[in-house]
C-alpha cells in the first residue's frame, strides 16, 4: 500500500495534505506556523520523515524549521532553549536562523554589491530563504537558495549554515539584478549520476553550474534570448523562473524562463526554445513526469504584466515530446473566471507508477492528478496563497 | 512581545530576564536572547545587531526606539515594576 504527503507552503502558515496511493481522499493538517510566510519545506530523500521547512517574516526574519517525525512535530535545530549560547571555551555557538555572507578571502571572494532594479549599484543583504533541497545521500545535509541570492549549506541538520561563496564570487556577482520578486535563488538540482554537480537558477541573473560540489561555478545561459535586457543574449541578467531534471537522464534539463520555455541536452552548457504552440509562453512553474523523461509540463501565464491564466481557463500545458508539441489539460480545472497563478515552486510530481501531479495557485487550491494530468481535483480549495508544493510517495 | 515572538519562544504573557549591569534596551535583549536563543535574529539582525524596521520599543509610556540602545532606561524597568515592550508594527495583512 502507498501514501502520499504533499508539502504546502503558503503566505499565512504550512500544511500538510496525507492521502493513500489513490489519492481521492485527503486529510489536512495545519496551519503550521500559523501567520508565517512558508515559503519551502522539502523532505530528505533519505529519511522522508526528515523535513525541513523555511519560516519567514518581514517582522523578525528567517526560521529555519525542522521535524523528525514527518511533520508531526517541528523544531528549530539550533541552540535548544536554556542552553548556552556559548562553548565552554567561551566561543558563540551557530544558530540555525544565521545566514552570514562569506567574504573571507580564504574561502569566497569579497564581493560588496550587485545591481538593482535602476543598474545601480546595491550591497548584499540577507533577506529570506527562498528554497530549501536536502541531500540525496544525508539527512543532515543540505542546501539553502537564499534573497539576496546565494547558497548555503549545512552538514548537521539545520543546526549552522556557511555560504557556498565560489557562486557569488565566480565573477558575475556585480551584474545580477532582482526580478520582481527579489533576487532569489529559487532553484537547486543535485544531479543524481554526478554527485559533485549542482546547478542553481537565479531571478535575475540565470542558470548556474557547479562540477565540483559547489566550490566553482560557471553561467549555463547560452542559448537564451531576452528581450527585456540591454543584450538579449547577455552571458547573465536572464530571468529565469524555474529549471526541472529527470533523475533518469541529469544531462536534460527544462527550463521556464520570464517567457520562453527551453530545454538543455547538455546539462545546461546550450539551450533551444521549445515553447512550440503553447498559447503563450511566459510561466512560472515547470516539471518532469516521474517516468517519462520527455514528458513535461508547464502552466501558461497571460503575460509578465498580467500574472494569470489566458482567457480566465486554467490549464496545465503537457507535452510528451520533450517541447514543442504541447496539448492543454483542462478536466477538472476552472475553465472560466480563473485569474490566479501558479508560482515558480508550487508544481510537484510524486513517483507512483501512475505519476501524480501537484500544484498550488495563489487563490489557495491545491490541485492533484493522479493520472499524470489527464483529470484533476483540488485537494483543498481555501489556502491562504500558496508559495511551493512538495510530494512525498511512501509504499 | 509580539505574539509570533512569544510562540517560537514558547512564553505566555510576560517574560522575566534577570542580569547584573546597567538596564539598557541593549542588555534586556541580550539578556532574553540568552535566555531565549530562539529569538536571536528576530528583534535585531544578526550581523549588525540592528534593530528590525517593524519593531519598537516603549518603556513607561514613552518611545524609547530612536534611542541610543546604550542609553539607561528608568529604575521602574530595572526593578521590574514596569515592563519593557517590544511591539511590532501595525503592517501588512
Amino acid at each position: 500500500m502507498s501514501n502520499v504527503r504533499v508539502l504546502v507552503g503558503t503566505r499565512k502558515g504550512a500544511f500538510i495534505l496525507t492521502s493513500d496511493g489513490k489519492r481521492q481522499k485527503w486529510d489536512v493538517s495545519g496551519p503550521h506556523f500559523a501567520g508565517w510566510e512558508l515559503y519551502h519545506l522539502k523532505g530528505s530523500p533519505v529519511d522522508p520523515n526528515r523535513l525541513y521547512a523555511s519560516q519567514t517574516s518581514g517582522w523578525f526574519g528567517q526560521i529555519i524549521q525542522r521535524s523528525d517525525d514527518g511533520g508531526k512535530t517541528w523544531f528549530q535545530p539550533g541552540t535548544a532553549a536554556g542552553e548556552p549560547t556559548t562553548t565552554p571555551e567561551g566561543m558563540p555557538k551557530g544558530e540555525s536562523n544565521k545566514f552570514v555572507y562569506d567574504t573571507s578571502p580564504d574561502t569566497g571572494k569579497p564581493l560588496t554589491t550587485h545591481q538593482w532594479y535602476d543598474g545601480t549599484p546595491k550591497p548584499w543583504a540577507f533577506k529570506r530563504v527562498w528554497h530549501l533541497e536536502p541531500s540525496l545521500d544525508d539527512p543532515d545535509t543540505v542546501y539553502a537558495g537564499v534573497e539576496d541570492a546565494a547558497l548555503f549549506k549545512t552538514t548537521n541538520g539545520g543546526q549552522t549554515w556557511q555560504e557556498l561563496a565560489g557562486l557569488r564570487g565566480h565573477g558575475t556577482g556585480s551584474q545580477w539584478q532582482p526580478g520582481a520578486g527579489g533576487m532569489c535563488l529559487h532553484t537547486i538540482i543535485l544531479d543524481p549520476k554526478n554527485r559533485e554537480r549542482i546547478i542553481v537558477a537565479i531571478s535575475a541573473a540565470g542558470a548556474f553550474r557547479s562540477d565540483d560540489s559547489g566550490a566553482t561555478w560557471k553561467p549555463i545561459n547560452k542559448g537564451l534570448h531576452s528581450q527585456y535586457i540591454p543584450d538579449p543574449t547577455a552571458e547573465v541578467g536572464h530571468c529565469v523562473h524555474h529549471v526541472a531534471m529527470h533523475p533518469s537522464n541529469p544531462n536534460l534539463l527544462f527550463m521556464q524562463k520570464h517567457w520562453d520555455v527551453l530545454r538543455s541536452d547538455d546539462a545546461g552548457d546550450s539551450w533551444q526554445e521549445v515553447s512550440g504552440n503553447l498559447p503563450t509562453d511566459f510561466g512560472f512553474v515547470i516539471d518532469v513526469h516521474a517516468h517519462e523523461p520527455e514528458t513535461i509540463y508547464v502552466v501558461p501565464i497571460k503575460s509578465d504584466s498580467e500574472h494569470y491564466p489566458l482567457d480566465g481557463k486554467l490549464r496545465v500545458y503537457r507535452s510528451r515530446t520533450g517541447g514543442n508539441e504541447w496539448e492543454a489539460l483542462t478536466k477538472g480545472l476552472p475553465q472560466e473566471n480563473c485569474y490566479v497563478n501558479v508560482l515558480r515552486d508550487a508544481m510537484a510530481v510524486d513517483s507512483l507508477d501512475s505519476c501524480g501531479v501537484y500544484f498550488g495557485t495563489t487563490g489557495g487550491q491545491v490541485y492533484a492528478s493522479p493520472d499524470g494530468g489527464d483529470t484533476w481535483t483540488p485537494i483543498v480549495r481555501d489556502l491562504p496563497p500558496v508559495l511551493s508544493v512538495e510530494v512525498q510517495a511512501f509504499s | 512581545m509580539p505574539a509570533h515572538l512569544r510562540t517560537l519562544a514558547g512564553v505566555k504573557g510576560d517574560v522575566t530576564v534577570e542580569f547584573d549591569g546597567e538596564v539598557t534596551r541593549r542588555s534586556i535583549l541580550d539578556a532574553l536572547e540568552k535566555q531565549y536563543p530562539m529569538l536571536r535574529g528576530t528583534i535585531r539582525e544578526h550581523v549588525s545587531g540592528e534593530r528590525r524596521p517593524f519593531l519598537r520599543f516603549f518603556a513607561c509610556n514613552e518611545d524609547v526606539t530612536h534611542e541610543s540602545p546604550d542609553a539607561p532606561l528608568p529604575q521602574e524597568i530595572a526593578s521590574g515594576a514596569e515592563p519593557f515592550y517590544i511591539i511590532g508594527a501595525i503592517a501588512g495583512g
